[in-house]
């Protein structure tokens, strides 16, 4: 039986880790809305780009502030059980994406009318 | 005295000892679920069948007013689990009361919106695009909605019985739930309406 009690490798943070973690977060919801609203740079996939960033990012600082995630917790199988969910999450939305836009592109060409060449319209 | 080369006794597990891992991979398993609802939504996100698409539809000032009360939300529950771990049972209740607040804030504020553009013809039958839209952010507005129940339950529990072990407990499970749910509105805010709008 192990010594310690089921709340001492599942700790509930400080003052500091919480006040951290919302400051960041503030600074990185506020980057990316007010970057849209002021309408994006002239290369909307830099925007994109940037608006994506803030994001990775954000969910980082939840993780690491928030929910006190490390490797030591429950024996590391937090972390070992959170990065198989991201490895599946990603898989599956990468790949969805992926897979329907070819099947859009190569199936149903004439559905994506503005997308053809001037020559083949009409 | 015998030596033995094997455990004769069971393992004794803490009552509870299980439940934070467990936990944790319930929510896993409910973040595929979400992973699979964003597939859909970014499949299906160009699909308008000629009606409004997110530029006509969506107010960027509510969603960061919406956002806003979710992270505060968050942050106060922070700070009931910081009260708990002190043992200050009516500080507990009263940081989780303020959460509540801000979680029906939001769920208010989401509620406005959905009526809003179903009331200019923007339901979810419209067009794919707004069924995968409401599917998507409906399920994390669900959530948030059991998420609310849950803690009121939980602050009549704590009222009743105070912060004993399987109190404690629970709050930490409901509070790696509150914080699961504004991480996954991180997603919904960027890649539904940041993402839609750009």
């Amino acid at each position: 039986m192990s010594a310690h009690s089921q709340h001492s490798d599942h700790g509930h943070g400080s003052y500091r880790s919480y006040l951290t973690g919302f400051l960041l977060s503030v600074v990185l919801t506020a980057i990316p809305f007010g970057l849209v609203m002021a309408g994006g740079f002239e290369n909307r996939f830099l925007t994109v780009g940037v608006v994506i960033g803030c994001a990775v990012i954000q969910v980082l600082v939840h993780m690491v502030c928030f929910l006190h995630m490390n490797s030591r917790a429950e024996e590391g199988w937090t972390l070992l059980s959170t990065l198989f969910t991201v490895i599946i999450v990603v898989i599956m939305i990468a790949g969805s994406l992926w897979v329907m836009f070819h099947l859009n592109t190569n199936m149903m060409p004439q559905m994506d009318h503005d997308l053809l060449p001037e020559r083949l319209r009409g | 005295m015998s030596t033995t080369y094997w455990e004769t006794e069971p393992h004794h597990h803490e009552e509870g000892a299980s439940t934070n891992i467990g936990f944790w991979v319930y929510l896993m398993s409910d973040c595929l679920m979400f992973a699979v609802l964003f597939a859909t939504f970014g499949v299906l996100h160009g699909s308008y069948a000629a009606g409004p698409g997110p530029q006509d539809l969506f107010d960027l000032k509510l969603v960061a007013v919406n956002t806003a009360m979710l992270l505060l939300s968050s942050i106060t529950y922070g700070f009931a689990m910081l009260s708990m771990a002190q043992g200050h049972k009516s500080a507990t209740l009263r940081w989780l009361g303020i959460t509540l607040v801000f979680g029906l804030c939001f769920l208010g504020i989401e509620l406005y919106e959905f009526n809003h553009m179903i009331h200019e013809g923007a339901g979810p039958q419209r067009s794919a695009f707004l069924s995968a839209f409401f599917t998507l952010v409906g399920t994390h507005g669900l959530h948030v909605t059991f998420g609310s129940l849950w803690l009121v339950v939980l602050m009549v529990q704590v009222a009743q019985r105070g912060l004993i072990p399987a109190n404690q407990r629970r709050l930490l499970c409901l509070s790696l739930f509150w914080h699961f749910l504004d991480m996954i509105w991180i997603g919904v805010f960027t890649l539904v309406y940041l993402l839609g709008v750009i």
